[in-house]
């Protein structure tokens, strides 16, 4: 075994490996499938027979080496069409990290692939032509990630092989991206020149920029801080559902598992925010009551803390009406049951919204009916480098935008403003009639910065009864 | 400059703020859509074959249902070409994991006339009939693969609910966008969901976890001896419906299987490894992806397996 597979093994299983997601983002022709089939080539994460079969596939196409884009079109269309149609994902891992990245297609109308993509990044890696500099759809696509609250962005200023390696070339579309990344509200940004075809600073350090000091794309992504933005944040449980065996159970397969009587009774869930200890107080919602946490348990043994991410049972010291759909947070701040729902959704289909449509409203665990009340306006992503995006009237959404809406729901739902919680903030919307996918929901005011002070834009009100 | 923090004997509250590691990431989502399915569909059932990667599948459903039992039944769609040891096994775990087996028989079809044999003797593209049969007469609306999206292109293109409509297939061209971690599994009558709780798995990290949790395999994941022959570039196992061609040299080789479909279509690889952690290290070491190294089903054209999923397959 070489020395890094050893090192990545004894990661692995120490625990100490973790888990990273990205997503990628640029337009037709930026080079993102071959800068992503290079990262996958350069870890070593393409094995001979791949290889193979995309050599012989670039040979028939003419081509005098293998084609890295082929690496990433799955599809029998993708292939003969050499385009990028759904958004894919990929697999590859260092010594400390195993990524998984979300692959989005980057034609200029394909809003809601990256929304999709964005939607559960870490990162995102933003492409553009060094040619070309920051154009339309890199602001777009910026907006995206800013509007979705990704911590960490990376531009890749890609075909620098193509301006000479100029120094000056770069250092002028870094400064105009991190301008913009500081007014769309973007938390953390950074810019590295690159060269997908050649492999310069993707996975190996290229001798050919020496001015270039930072890190490579491998190398940020090795080294960006991975504790996730919801581990800092207040406690919240989605209840998935009520465990309440009928009998004791046997499960030689769980040697360690706690033995449990007849009378057992947990909440199963995964803890979407924050962390929360036995012995810790705990509000129950919609209902408002409170409880105390008796135990946290798993097959593997009980635990005194669970934190973000992590699947668990949870018991409470007393017997109240929970069932799924419930949300168990702090006490601290819990966010308040309300009717009225405000936010900004990414309109994921053809079909189109209008005021006075029955949706579903996907929350947590829980599904909810409501109505489309107000259609606030629309997202202008059409905005210049020097300004920021604005809200234009509208009174439908469709295909790829991005607009804000008033929805009345049945149920009062205990909803948090996205851009304090991604997971307790964000919804779906969902057509009653045939379950489609509607739209991609982020409730509150908007994590876009310069849209914090828009007029539309009010905090949804908690019910009065 | 790295943040991934060091091993150690922390106490419980200062560990817990570190990240997850990868399998405790991976197992927590597993673990999360299993429940999701559980609560939200009327009549989920999951695929159970033996292999490995159904092996660790049963694991996280009894894991995410704990201390309750699996709320659901096992369905195995036996080829009739399934290797004996995978068979025994399979009912073995079925049991020590307390869960209740079905198995829908393609070599019945084959009796009775509803299927017939293929001119290259394949079985595994026979198994989608009885296999929409099955979803079909035991009114499943969810059903469970242990596909994992590194397996193969097609399936890298695949969302962990996938809709199918009622004749099970596919159309990727049209699939509803999957956002945080809010799986929609709502569907008309007669369409049904294939849920595939390990798509974020790779190769590696399945044997890490079989490592890390003590998971028992058939006895043919690790090295033995057995009389194969090399057709095609792959070690073919001498079986009673794989049997010695005309002027075939065969040989006794010590062999491993990767993956373990039917005798038909599944080779096996050279190996030594007897344990585990030597299966881990030639996985690590081979050039070969899985299913590229062993599976004769896929090498029928570039996109063998997108079409036998687009029919309804897996």
């Amino acid at each position: 075994m070489s020395p890094t597979l050893q090192a990545e093994r004894e990661a692995s299983l120490q625990g100490r490996r973790t888990l990273l997601r990205l997503a990628t983002a640029g337009s037709v022709d930026d080079g993102k499938s071959t800068l992503v089939g290079r990262l996958l080539f350069d870890t070593n994460s393409v094995l001979s027979d791949t290889l193979d079969s995309i050599e012989t596939a670039s040979r028939r196409k003419g081509l005098d080496r293998a084609d890295l884009a082929l690496l990433t079109d799955g599809l029998r269309a993708e292939r003969e069409q050499g385009i990028t149609i759904d958004v894919a994902y990929r697999y590859f891992a260092t010594a400390g990290r195993k990524f998984v990245l979300a692959d989005c297609p980057g034609h200029v109308q394909y809003t809601r692939n990256t929304v999709t993509g964005a939607s559960t990044a870490h990162v995102i890696i933003l492409l553009v032509d060094a040619r070309k500099g920051v154009m339309e759809q890199t602001r777009r696509h910026l907006a995206v990630a800013a509007l979705l609250r990704v911590p960490h962005v990376v531009l890749a200023v890609n075909k620098i092989d193509l301006v000479d390696f100029s120094e000056t070339v770069f250092d002028e579309i870094a400064t105009d991206f991190a301008l913009l990344a500081r007014t769309l509200g973007v938390r953390d940004s950074h810019a590295i020149p690159v060269s997908a075809l050649e492999g310069d600073n993707v996975v190996t350090r290229s001798s050919r920029m020496p001015w270039y000091e930072g890190p490579t794309v491998l190398g940020y992504l090795e080294s960006v801080d991975d504790t996730s933005l919801e581990v800092g944040e207040d406690f919240r449980f989605p209840v998935q559902s009520v465990v309440r065996p009928q009998s004791a159970v046997q499960a030689p397969w769980a040697a360690s598992a706690p033995v449990v009587d007849g009378d057992y009774r947990g909440y199963a869930g995964l803890v979407a925010a924050g962390r929360v200890s036995v012995g810790e107080e705990v509000v129950v919602l919609p209902v408002g009551s409170h409880a105390t946490i008796a135990g946290i348990d798993t097959p593997d043994g009980p635990l005194d803390v669970a934190v973000a991410g992590q699947s668990v049972v949870l018991r409470l010291d007393r017997d109240l009406d929970i069932s799924r759909g419930a949300i168990l947070t702090s006490t601290d701040a819990p966010p308040a049951p309300t009717r009225d729902l405000t936010g900004t959704v990414s309109w994921l289909t053809d079909r189109t919204l209008a005021v006075g449509q029955r949706v579903l409203v996907q929350h947590g665990t829980s599904l909810t009916k409501a109505v489309v009340k107000q259609i606030d306006g629309v997202l202008d992503l059409d905005f210049d480098a020097r300004s920021a995006p604005t809200w234009r009237g509208t009174d439908a959404l469709t295909l790829n935008d991005i607009g804000r809406v008033r929805l009345t729901l049945a149920a009062p739902l205990p909803v948090d403003p996205y851009k304090e919680h991604r997971g307790t903030g964000s919804f779906i919307l969902v057509d009653e009639a045939d379950g489609w996918t509607l739209a991609a929901g982020m409730a509150g005011p908007t994590s876009l910065r310069t849209l914090d002070v828009d007029p539309h834009d009010t905090t949804a009100e908690p019910v009065t009864s | 400059m790295s943040t991934t923090p060091t091993a150690g004997t922390a106490p419980t509250t200062a560990r817990a703020l570190r990240p997850l590691s990868e399998l405790q990431a991976l197992e927590s989502e597993s673990i999360h859509i299993f429940r999701e399915v559980a609560a939200t569909f009327a009549k989920p059932v999951m695929l159970f074959s033996g292999g490995k990667d159904s092996v660790v599948m049963l694991h996280l459903a009894a894991k995410a249902f704990w201390p309750a039992p699996v709320p659901f039944e096992l369905l195995h769609v036996d080829t009739g070409h399934n290797f004996p040891e995978v068979l025994t096994y399979r009912d073995e775990a079925s049991e020590f994991y307390g869960a209740r087996l079905k198995v829908a028989s393609v070599q019945d079809y084959i009796d009775d006339g509803r299927l017939r044999e293929r001119p290259d003797g394949q079985r595994n593209p026979l198994q989608t009939v009885p296999l929409l049969d099955a979803i079909t007469s035991g009114k499943h609306d969810a059903v469970f693969g242990g596909g994992r999206r590194d397996e193969e292109r097609a399936r890298a293109k695949e969302r962990i609910f996938s809709l199918r409509d009622e004749f099970g297939q596919w159309d990727p061209r049209n699939q509803r966008p999957e956002l945080w971690s809010l799986y929609n599994g709502r569907h008309l009558p007669g369409e049904h969901v294939r849920v595939f709780p390990l798509s974020n798995w790779t190769e590696l990290d399945i044997w890490d976890y079989i490592e890390a949790e003590k998971i028992a395999l058939p006895s043919i994941y690790y090295a033995h001896e057995r009389e194969v022959a090399l057709r095609d570039g792959m070690w073919m196992a001498i079986t009673p419906v794989t049997p010695v061609r005309d002027g075939e040299p065969t040989t006794r080789r010590s062999v491993r299987y990767r993956t373990v479909g039917d005798m038909s279509c599944t080779a096996a690889v050279l190996s030594e490894a007897t344990t585990v952690a030597d299966v881990i290290t030639e996985v690590g070491l081979s050039s070969l992806t899985e299913r590229g190294a062993t599976r004769a089903d896929d090498r029928l054209s570039e996109a063998a397996m997108e079409d036998r999923k687009r029919e309804g397959y897996f």
